[in-house]
Parts: C-alpha cells; sequence; structure tokens
C-alpha cells in the first residue's frame, strides 16, 4: 500500500499560520501589560458550573465527566449535582471570606433550573459566562451550522434572561470548537471566548472576537481527576505558576494566572481546605489582582 | 532493517558489561543533551491511513491551540532557561516551522543550537510512504534547514515517530550521522545499515516530558526530581549519554518551568556533566571506538 501522491504536498506551508482565525505573535515581544495599581499578576478564578441530564448525548461528543455506567447513572448524575447542591457554595463562601471574585462559567440549564443559585453568585459579584445549554450541548465540525448557532443564542438567552445581562464571554464544553464558532459567537454579539490554549494574555481573532485563554493543564480537572494527584498537588503547582508569572511580569509586563475549577471536584470536603488556604495565600500577595475574565479582557482593551 | 524478519536486524546484541570505557571531554562521566521538540502540527491535515492527526474533528482546538503555545509564548521560556545554564539545545524539528514562525527557528540559530529533522510538519506520517515520498522529505529536510540555519542536518527523529523499512538506509545513504529514533541503550551505538555509518544516540521516551507529564503523570516538581535521579545515576556509571527530550508547550507552562530550571541548575553544577549538542557527543563518540 502506498499513499496518495498528494499526502507529501502541503499548500498551507507559508509564511504564518496555516489558518486565517488568528495571526501570530509572541507574548514576550509585545507591549508589555500593564494591570494598574503595582499589579503583576491577573488571577482570574473561572469557576464550571455544569449540569449533566442523566440521558447524555454522543453527538458531536460526549462532555468530559458524563454518565458513565449503563442507564441510570445515579452515581455520576448525582455525584455531579453535589457540585451545585454543596460545592458551589463551598467555593462562593471560599471567595467571599477571601474577598475575591470570580468567573462561572454557566450552563444556562442551571439558571433555569436553580435560580437561587444564579442569584447567589450574581449577589457576590461574581460574573455568568456562557457555557452552553447543559452538558449535551456539545460542538465540534459536522455539527450543522444553524444548530450550533441556536445552541449558542438559546444559551445567552436563557442566561440574559435570569440575570439580566447578556454574557460577555463564552466557554465551549471541553473548549471544542467547529470552524464556524467563532464567527458564530460574534454574530450572537460574545465580546470573548475561552477555549484556545495557546496563549496566556487575551488577544484578538481576525473577526474581532477576543481569546482569553483558559489553561486547561493548570485545572482541578486534569491535575486531581486525570492525572490523580492530590489537591495539595494541584495548590502547589498553582502557587509554583504563581511564582514563576511573578518573576517574568517584573521585565515582561502584566501576566494572567487562570484557575480552572470545578464544584464537584474541587469543592469535596477533604479538598476545600487546600483551595482555601491555596486562596488565602495568593490573596495575601500584594501582586496579585484578583479580577473576572470580563475585568481582564477590558483592562487588555484598555491598554494604550 | 531486515522486512519482515522477527528481529529487524538494526544493531548487534553488546551487552553494557566489558563494553571499552568511553570518556567525555575534560573527563566528565555522563554527556548531557537537551532536545527541544520545535514542531508545527497542522490544523487540518491530510488523514493518514494508519493514523489519525487529531482526537477530534477538525479543528482540534485543545489539541492544536496546546502546541501553538510554545510557538507564541513557552519556547522562548524555556529557552531561556536553558541558555541560563549552560545547555545548547539539538533541535527536533518539523522543518515546515521554517516556513511558519522563522522566529522560533531564528532564536535557536542564535543560541547556538544545532537542528536535525523531525519531518515537515508533526502532522504527516511516513508509514507506507513511497521511496520517492520518502526521499522527498529527506530533502526537503536537508534544504529547508540548510536554508533557514545555514546547517547541513546530521540527524533525524522521525515525525511522530514514523517510519518506513527503508528509513534508516535512506538516512546513511545521504550522509546522515545519527538516527534518535531508537531506545535500546544509554551510549552512541553503530546502527546496520544496507548503505553507509549510522550512529543511534540516546534519545528518551521515559524522561520526555510528554511521558512525564501525560504517561506517568508527574507533577512539575516529580518531573524535575526524575531527571536529576536520571543524571545522578548515569553520571555515576560513566561514558552514558542523557537526553532531555522537551516539548516548551509542556515544559514551558508557568507550573513547570520554575522546578525545571531547578534540575537544570543542579546538573549544570554537579560537575560531572558534559553539556553537549547531539552532534558533538556523537563525534567524541567515533573518535574513542
Amino acid at each position: 500500500m502506498t499513499l496518495d501522491a498528494s499526502y507529501t504536498e502541503y499548500p498551507k506551508r507559508r509564511h504564518g499560520y496555516d489558518h486565517e482565525l488568528y495571526t501570530w505573535s509572541a507574548m514576550h515581544e509585545r507591549k508589555p501589560v500593564d494591570w494598574g495599581a503595582g499589579r503583576k499578576v491577573a488571577i482570574w478564578l473561572c469557576v464550571s458550573l455544569e449540569w449533566f441530564p442523566i440521558t447524555p448525548s454522543d453527538t458531536p461528543f460526549r462532555a468530559p465527566g458524563h454518565m458513565q455506567t449503563a442507564y441510570p447513572d445515579y452515581r455520576h448524575y448525582t455525584a455531579r449535582e453535589y457540585g451545585t447542591r454543596i460545592g458551589v457554595y463551598r467555593l462562593l463562601d471560599a471567595f467571599t471570606k477571601a474577598g475575591v471574585t470570580a468567573s462561572f462559567a454557566t450552563n444556562s440549564a442551571n439558571a433555569e433550573r436553580y435560580p437561587e443559585l444564579v442569584a447567589d453568585i450574581i449577589a457576590g459579584g461574581h460574573e455568568i459566562i456562557a457555557h452552553s445549554t447543559d452538558m449535551n450541548g456539545t460542538i465540534a465540525s459536522g455539527m450543522a451550522e444553524g444548530a450550533e448557532a441556536a445552541l449558542i443564542s438559546t444559551s445567552l438567552d436563557a442566561l440574559e434572561k435570569a440575570t439580566g445581562a447578556r454574557p460577555q464571554g463564552w466557554a465551549s464544553i471541553a473548549r471544542s470548537q467547529s470552524w464556524h464558532t467563532p464567527d458564530l459567537l460574534v454574530e450572537a454579539g460574545v465580546k470573548y471566548c475561552c477555549d484556545w490554549v495557546n496563549d496566556e494574555l487575551p488577544y484578538r481573532f481576525n473577526n474581532g472576537l477576543i481569546n482569553l485563554p483558559l489553561n486547561h493543564e493548570l485545572s482541578d480537572r486534569q491535575i486531581i481527576t486525570v492525572q490523580q494527584k492530590s489537591a495539595d498537588s494541584y495548590a502547589e503547582s498553582t502557587r509554583d505558576a504563581y511564582d514563576w508569572l511573578a518573576k517574568e511580569a517584573a521585565q515582561f509586563g502584566g501576566r494572567m494566572l487562570p484557575m480552572h475549577i470545578t464544584p464537584y471536584i474541587i469543592g469535596l470536603p477533604y479538598r476545600i481546605d487546600a483551595f482555601e488556604k491555596l486562596l488565602g495565600d495568593l490573596r495575601a500577595r500584594d501582586d496579585a489582582w484578583f479580577a473576572t475574565g470580563g475585568e481582564i479582557v477590558d483592562a487588555w482593551e484598555k491598554q494604550p | 532493517m531486515l522486512e519482515g524478519a522477527k528481529d529487524p536486524g538494526l544493531y548487534d546484541y553488546a551487552p553494557y558489561r566489558g563494553r571499552k570505557k568511553i570518556v567525555w571531554p575534560e573527563g566528565k562521566t555522563c554527556a548531557v543533551w537537551v532536545a527541544p521538540n520545535l514542531e508545527y502540527y497542522e490544523i487540518d491535515p491530510p488523514v493518514h491511513p494508519k493514523r489519525k492527526p487529531w482526537a477530534k474533528p477538525h479543528p482540534d482546538v485543545v489539541g492544536y491551540s496546546h502546541r501553538d503555545h510554545s510557538n507564541r509564548v513557552s519556547h522562548w521560556r524555556m529557552a531561556e532557561v536553558m541558555s541560563r545554564h549552560g545547555f545548547p539545545g539539538s533541535v527536533s524539528l518539523s522543518v515546515a516551522l521554517c516556513q511558519h514562525h522563522p522566529k522560533v527557528v531564528a532564536d535557536g540559530v542564535a543560541r547556538g543550537w544545532e537542528f536535525f529533522s523531525h519531518g515537515i510538519y508533526n502532522t504527516r506520517y511516513s508509514y507506507d510512504m513511497s521511496e520517492a515520498q520518502e526521499r522527498s522529505i529527506i530533502e526537503d529536510s536537508i534544504r529547508t534547514v540548510q536554508d533557514a540555519t545555514g546547517q547541513r542536518i546530521r540527524g533525524w527523529l522521525a515525525p511522530a515517530l514514523t517510519h518506513t523499512p527503508r528509513t534508516l538506509n535512506l538516512l546513511a545513504e545521504y550522509d546522515f550521522d545519527y538516527t534518535c529514533d531508537l531506545y535500546h541503550d544509554d551510549q552512541v551505538q553503530a546502527v546496520k545499515t544496507a548503505t553507509g555509518d549510522l550512529v543511534s544516540i540516546p534519545y528518551s521516551l521515559e524522561v520526555n516530558d510528554h511521558y512525564g507529564f501525560f504517561v506517568y503523570n508527574m507533577s512539575g516538581r516529580e518531573y524535575a526530581d526524575t531527571l536529576v535521579r536520571q543524571f545522578e545515576r548515569l553520571a555515576s556509571e560513566g561514558g552514558t549519554v542523557m537526553c532531555i527530550p522537551l516539548h516548551a508547550y509542556l515544559i514551558g507552562q508557568p507550573h513547570r518551568i520554575g522546578p525545571f530550571e531547578e534540575a537544570l541548575e543542579h546538573i549544570a553544577k554537579d560537575g560531572r556533566a558534559w553539556l553537549a549538542r547531539a552532534g558533538d557527543i556523537v563525534d567524541a563518540w567515533r573518535a574513542q571506538v
């Protein structure tokens, strides 16, 4: 068997990227970002607020964390619900105690099902980022463009109705987009997405959409659930990241530390103490700025 | 290789015990080389019948953008740490990076790094290539790297570790000196080819940052400790080669680079390490056997 001759032809081998989504730039060569008031590292707490139907969908793919056993999977359905009943309130209390605000990447189903939770999030001064409809609302190429547009507007409309404000930000489930997603988000009035992990500062797509990179490796899901490390190991890695970024900021300008967390993972009784201690330690750094995704994007846009 | 044979006939058996003692310059006991993989993964590559380039339908946003982090952010972070402690790089290069992001390649040139080929893209796999296709990627690699860096490449790490039965013969025919694709030894070793001299230099899967973080699920600190242990043992045995294969998008993440720098500092200050490039190690070995 031999390969088709076209397999060793490279029509997109050229200067810059092999796509038209965004242009290249090296972070250390950009004009330094100034977060103001001597702040070196913007810490972006981003909580995934998910609702997993007990009837999972595999189109276009099954979301991470979804049902695993034959129907009915009480085990995973209820263990995920633990996050929106208990875990998220531990996090809300921890944020209040530390005096910080966060972004909540929220399935719109949560706004419809649990309005009191969304009201508590808004009352705490936190930001709502649209995170699809529910955990069956995954996106990937192959999905009909109209269906994707409807999914995006359903999510935004429901969250706007529940909170009184249309979310500025969008986070796809598992950060998965189709070729259509960036344009559909702009058409739906979204200002920024959180899906592309190729940078550590906001940058702009060619269509005007801003990408606010939400590090997928420095997350409780990756470190605790996938790599099966302890909450202490998660906290240690996060501290190491902060220390490095603060050092780098002294030379290259403001940096950002995204902390992507999940109520049903980090909000468990035996893990939350490690998280609260981490939050307290970071809060004590005088060069840290705890900010929501929207605040970071706004500050980045206002750079001279 | 002997195509279809149970033993591919890549090399003769050579037990560790009783080998000629290899001594590195200035009496150093372990030659340490760092191999940053400077790669370009295509967002929408053609699908190979034997391997799917991405897990998800294209664009695989996390897969693609994670690797793109190297070329926007973490290459320079990794490279600075290496330079600070005196480690040159021997680059495993997706040669199309010379076209896509020439500044990344130029940074390695400015640091005095050596370049070898890791194929055109890390999303094009060599399995089932015709001889003409395989010659085209080798000739393209030689020409592209020569134009971008002034160097005639001496080594090969197969793109995404994909081979044909004729690859090693072709490398020897095109006057390559070393392959990084064989994992049978902690020393440089001769490789059998039908066409000329070729050696294997120890690369590493086991202490590759990809294995550390995605196979063994180590934290940044655990990986740094692994590198130190690997070095301590190889330096105490003597005449050995230690490779540290890296991907900036992994080792250059903010939570890993600090502990990694401490490991490099430890190895550099130990006194037993010869911090060298792959070609220098091959030359020093050849001069002794």
